[in-house]
């Protein structure tokens, strides 16, 4: 009734090609940003922002940069992991190197680095394709980790080798470090995301986003029409690695603020995410957001719902919560294969519709 | 889902009653790879605090509650755990996790709780001049690592030169903390060093006891936690190394690290800080008021376990530091600030520990605003496969504060220089 095209006119090419080109949409999107961003900054406490709004943001940005690469470029990665560490240690590095510098940099940077590395990694895929790739991704992971666990350089040669982050501000509030406010370390991340979400966005329907699905769908088809595997390829693997060593560098940085590679960056992280684009869907913005959301919020709403609210055993908890969580996965994929996302536009096409649906 | 969550989250916090308890956070792992040594260590510590609440109505007539969270020994989980209990009172944190640690070490300190790390976390928080709101009394790895070298020495009559020495450990912040002290110990005593780096979890160990039996060292070390112990040592009697000639940490010194691989495992050794077995009259206590009233924590089946015993062990000094903050300030029901200094003016004497009924369960200490480490003194418990049981083989002896103690000042002062802080008691 209130969701549809209809008397909603464009007057120019760009207000036609426009990322929301229905009203509804729009005002909607608008809505959300500035919830985010005028109202949950005032509310928001430590436990709000520490357990559930940073790790869901910066999760998001990992979820989109694996996003590009799996969902839209169709190349397997399980390597994310890896990448991520690559991301926090280039942080650390140069935020210990370079104190007098901006985090702001330090982090582009770091996603920089990442970039390179991902590329790097992502060089096989022109000879190999599936599961091999996967394979390939994988030692990446595996490799990775044992280089930063290896290597004292990568945390400064300290005893435990866990790598610690130091105070850092912008404009003049601390975004790192334990005294920094809920609203600083949410701000930060949101606008991280929020840039994340539009380049992604932005990337994804034009014409790069068209070569990586091109490839995607049919690598050789794509080489006909003139697509070059080696740029799509390789570009793709380059921008993923952009936006996941941005989040492996908040999610160190401002998030856990402390960091041994084996446990924050291990094959479980790289599985994580992949599942959250799974569950999200492939191939969608916002499918990246509500993978995350659903793989970071439910373990926290059912241990908060079975031991806070029913005061049940934590351990007995735990194990439920690993069933539950496993359950709605296979749910949710037999459901709607495509992801939540998809669910999303089922609704959508019949909101249309709605209340006359013949 | 997210909406969902805000509710719920938000009824949920906000149906949480304030009361005036003793709130002692226990950040557990009953699940996981870890979780061998998670449950005794909860179940210790949640079980005194049943039994102070049951047979003396609290301490100092304000009951202890213990808010159970579990972190699957997962850093993430930790930080949700540590968020989500701060706000409820919380007078200390024992993580049991060096990696949660490391986390909660500048936490703990801006939001001026106090955490106790027993024998694990940050060595070098034994420097109270720089952490002001972490100890780790009455021992930490580097005194772990002297007192297995101590041993050493003992066994060979003072001079170890020459001696191979392969230390085994989990390839993490907390079993490469020894690493320095061993190096340190190396050179100043002339044995060779080497190193074995087991992955998480641990369950994968062939290729280092391949170059174990390969290379014959004379002794093997580990610093070895949950499931890593037992497969451990099921690899060392499938080798057949000499059992008495391969001496865990205090992690690795667990009733179920032993207990899989059977006979086999007879003579091995592990350091340790407190006294073993259950027979102490504070365990008669126990039985009466807290296991016979079915108030155990847990499934009540580890008591008297050596990790049982430490986290038992852990909640009598925290009553302690409670006992003493409630002198220092006057007040019965304190807060997280007070108990820092209750647990800075600790002093465990035995006749303090005679009176709890648990003579010789530890050395006596005192803590100071210098130290917050304690004395770093450790004996050496063998296990007995035929009778199941851990037996000193030592007395409480100490560690070799000649090399650990600059190595404590070097590495808080490079923490203090990191974080521009400066230093407390001048």
């Amino acid at each position: 009734m209130f969701y549809r095209e209809s008397g909603d006119f464009s007057e120019t090419y760009p207000a036609d090609s426009q990322t929301f080109p229905i009203k509804f949409d729009r005002y909607r999107y608008y809505a959300v940003l500035v919830v985010a961003f005028l109202i949950i900054p005032f509310i928001i406490n430590d436990y709000w922002a520490n357990a559930i709004l940073v790790p869901f943001l910066i999760y998001a940005i990992a979820a989109i940069g694996l996003n590009i690469l799996v969902g839209y470029c169709g190349q397997v990665s399980l390597g994310t992991g890896g990448f991520m560490a690559v991301g926090a240690y280039a942080c650390y590095k140069l935020m210990t190197s370079f104190p007098d510098v901006s985090i702001i940099f330090h982090i582009l940077i770091s996603g920089g680095i990442t970039a390179a590395v991902v590329a790097l990694f992502g060089l096989p895929s022109l000879r190999i394709k599936g599961f091999y790739l996967a394979v390939a991704t994988l030692a990446a992971q595996f490799f990775l980790v044992w280089l930063f666990n290896r290597v004292a350089w990568f945390y400064n040669y300290s005893a435990s080798g866990q790598i610690n982050a130091p105070d850092r501000t912008v404009f003049g509030h601390l975004v790192t470090g334990p005294n920094t406010d809920a609203w600083a370390k949410y701000m930060i991340c949101l606008v991280f995301l929020t840039f994340a979400g539009i380049v992604a966005r932005n990337l994804t329907r034009g014409s790069l986003g068209r070569k990586w699905s091109a490839i995607r769908d049919m690598d050789i088809a794509a080489e006909i029409i003139g697509v070059n595997p080696l740029s799509a390829k390789l570009s793709a693997f380059a921008i993923s690695g952009f936006f996941i060593g941005i989040s492996g560098a908040l999610f160190f940085s401002v998030y856990l603020g402390a960091v041994e590679v084996g446990e924050a960056f291990g094959i479980q992280k790289s599985f994580l995410v992949l599942f959250m684009i799974i569950i999200g869907g492939l191939g969608s913005i916002f499918g990246s957001f509500a993978g995350a959301a659903f793989m970071v919020l439910l373990p926290v709403l059912l241990k908060n719902v079975l031991v806070g609210g029913l005061g049940w055993d934590t351990a007995l908890a735990a194990h439920l919560e690993f069933i539950i969580v496993g359950a709605l996965i296979i749910v949710f994929l037999i459901a709607e294969p495509h992801g939540l996302a998809q669910l999303w536009r089922v609704a959508k096409e019949k909101l249309r519709l709605w209340p006359f649906p013949h | 889902m997210k909406r969902l969550a805000t509710v719920t989250v938000a009824a949920v916090m906000a149906a949480a009653p304030v009361m005036a308890d003793l709130v002692f956070p226990s950040l557990s792992y009953r699940t996981g790879a870890y979780a061998a040594g998670g449950i005794p260590f909860a179940d210790g510590y949640a079980d005194y605090m049943t039994l102070l609440n049951e047979r003396d109505g609290g301490i100092g007539g304000v009951m202890t509650r213990i808010e159970e969270c579990e972190t699957g020994y997962n850093t993430e989980k930790g930080v949700e755990c540590y968020e989500s209990t701060k706000g409820m009172g919380s007078l200390v944190y024992q993580p049991l996790s060096t990696g949660i640690t490391y986390q909660l070490i500048p936490k703990v300190t801006a939001d001026g709780i106090p955490m106790h790390t027993m024998g694990y976390g940050r060595t070098s928080a034994a420097n109270g001049k720089v952490f002001s709101n972490v100890f780790n009394y009455p021992a930490n790895y580097w005194n772990g690592a002297s007192l297995v070298v101590n041993h050493l020495l003992d066994l060979n009559g003072g001079d170890i030169k020459g001696k191979k020495l392969h230390l085994v450990y989990h390839n993490s912040g907390y079993g490469k903390e020894p690493i320095r002290t061993f190096e340190q110990l190396a050179k100043k005593h002339g044995f060779e060093l080497t190193l074995l780096a087991v992955d998480h979890p641990g369950q994968e160990q062939k290729s280092q006891w391949l170059q174990i039996r390969r290379e014959r060292p004379d002794y093997v070390t580990m610093w070895g936690w949950g499931v890593m112990n037992a497969v451990a040592i099921q690899e060392a009697v499938n080798i057949k190394f000499p059992m008495e000639n391969f001496i865990g940490v205090w992690w690795s010194g667990s009733e179920n690290a032993v207990l899989p691989a059977g006979d086999g495992a007879d003579g091995y050794k592990a350091i340790t800080f407190h006294n073993v077995g259950s027979d102490f009259p504070v365990f008669d206590d126990l039985a009466k008021y807290v296991v016979d009233a079915g108030l155990a924590a847990g499934a009540g089946d580890q008591i008297g376990t050596a990790i049982y015993n430490r986290g038992f062990y852990a909640a009598m000094l925290a009553a302690e530091a409670v006992k003493t903050a409630q002198k220092i300030h006057g007040v019965a029901d304190i807060t997280a600030a007070m108990m820092r200094d209750g647990m800075e003016a600790l002093e465990i004497t035995e006749a303090v520990m005679t009176d709890l009924g648990m003579p010789n369960f530890g050395p006596a200490f005192k803590v100071s605003c210098e130290n917050h480490g304690g004395p770093g003194l450790g004996a050496v418990a063998q296990w007995d496969a035929t009778n199941k049981t851990w037996s000193l083989i030592s007395d409480f002896a100490e560690s070799d504060m000649s090399v650990i103690q600059p190595l404590i000042d070097e590495d808080s002062a490079a923490y203090a220089a990191e974080n521009g802080m400066e230093t407390r008691c001048n």
